[in-house]
């Protein structure tokens, strides 16, 4: 499990108009250039020096291609990350509120305590 | 020395500044009573005639993040642009400039280290809308400089609720030790209960209204011993999965002083989650 590594995923796309649309378009795509060419960004730092050590499980890989928020939840992502981009991605898709209550309800059969998403 | 013209504590709701710009068909049914509220408690404000802003809030993973992050970090600079594109995009708010006041910041890092916090301190700071939410309610005209504090209630490990307390108390001390004849009010944002991202989201209250009942009298009272004897990191998971926010509060209470009522309450229980406004005048209140 890499905790963080989802985080900086959803982290990194989230802030970038671009990679945005590009991970809604296509996801698949996206996750495997982002975890060949972003992945070991060492991020507010130096750009001349890369993390040689982060990669996602095959499960954690799965799940961001398959937009499956439910499964980063489950895994520990941060809840923040995830319905932040999420909402960037797909409330466009539905009227006022309805995406993000759909997205709550999805998940009634989550029940305390929830995932520990410390890093 | 400097005066504590005002403490104020707040929810810092994202969605006010559309809800209470939209017009005609846009304007959620809610937004009338929530800027009525909102111009009321501005006023408790705008009568403390305040200099300086202490303004005490939680990056939402903006400029901090998991590769390096400060517990309490405070803001020490000329300026502090404000607002994320994401913040642009999620909530219509606006971008901003305000001036810094790094007398005060100098101040409160020397003496924070000095009585055993150990604050990290940034010279660049943008600041986002846990600092911006209470300019735009309490101070539209983002005339005043400020010293912003960040607080970590976002990424686990956290500080002890009693540490933020004690962070309350050593801020309000620590203003009123800046040599200065200007007068500052300290404004702290957090939530009642909050869940994001979770099953619990956008539900007609906030997730835990029995929570929010007791959270707003521990908070109007100043009920500090009552509250930490309840509230720990743990029991913060259960009315929601974001109510690590309300250790701002606590933090505010620190600052207010233990067993001080607050001078002005307000609540609004919106879909969600629930507003909660405070305001202290520890000198009296103004004429």
């Amino acid at each position: 499990m890499s905790k963080y590594l989802l985080d900086k995923f959803l982290y990194t796309i989230d802030r970038d108009p671009e990679l945005v649309e590009r991970y809604r378009e296509s996801p698949a795509e996206t996750v495997a250039w982002w975890e060949q060419e972003f992945a070991g960004k060492l991020l507010n730092c130096t750009s001349a020096e890369r993390t040689t050590w982060l990669a996602f499980t095959d499960e954690e890989r799965k799940a961001l291609r398959e937009h499956d928020y439910i499964s980063l939840f489950t895994m520990g992502a941060h809840p923040f990350l995830t319905l932040t981009l999420f909402i960037a991605m797909f409330e466009r898709d539905h009227g006022p509120l309805e995406y993000q209550i759909a997205y709550g309800k999805a998940m009634q059969h989550l029940s305390m305590p929830y995932p520990d998403i410390a890093t | 020395m400097a005066t504590v013209a005002a403490v104020i504590a707040s929810t810092h709701h994202p969605f006010y500044y559309r809800a209470s710009t939209s017009t005609g068909a846009d304007r959620p049914p809610f937004a009338d009573e929530w800027v009525a509220k909102i111009e009321r408690f501005r006023e408790t404000l705008t009568r403390a005639e305040p200099d300086v802003l202490v303004m005490v809030g939680s990056d939402h993973f903006h400029q901090l993040w998991l590769d390096n992050m400060p517990q309490f970090l405070v803001g020490k600079a000329p300026f502090f642009d404000a607002n994320f594109y994401n913040e642009e995009r999620e909530f219509g708010l606006p971008r901003m400039t305000l001036r810094g006041e790094e007398e005060l910041a100098a101040h409160i890092l020397r003496e924070g280290l000095d009585r055993n916090f150990d604050l990290a301190f940034s010279n660049e700071l943008r600041i986002d809308h846990s600092i911006t939410c209470p300019i735009i309610t309490l101070r539209p005209e983002a005339d005043l400089p400020i010293v912003p504090i960040y607080t970590n209630i976002f990424a686990p490990p956290m500080p002890q609720p009693r540490r933020f307390v004690e962070l309350g108390r050593t801020i309000r001390d620590l203003v009123e030790s800046w040599p200065s004849d200007k007068r500052v009010a300290i404004i702290g944002t957090g939530h009642l209960s909050l869940e994001l991202g979770g099953p619990r989201q956008f539900g007609e209250h906030g997730p835990d209204p029995e929570f929010d009942r007791k959270a707003v009298e521990w908070i109007a009272n100043a009920d500090i011993a009552g509250c930490l004897a309840e509230v720990t990191l743990d029991s913060l998971h259960h009315p929601g999965n974001a109510t690590h926010g309300f250790m701002d509060f606590m933090l505010m209470m620190g600052v207010a002083g233990e067993g001080n009522r607050a001078d002005h309450v307000d609540t609004l229980d919106l879909f969600h989650t629930m507003e909660a406004y405070f305001t202290w005048y520890p000198n009296g209140v103004p004429a």
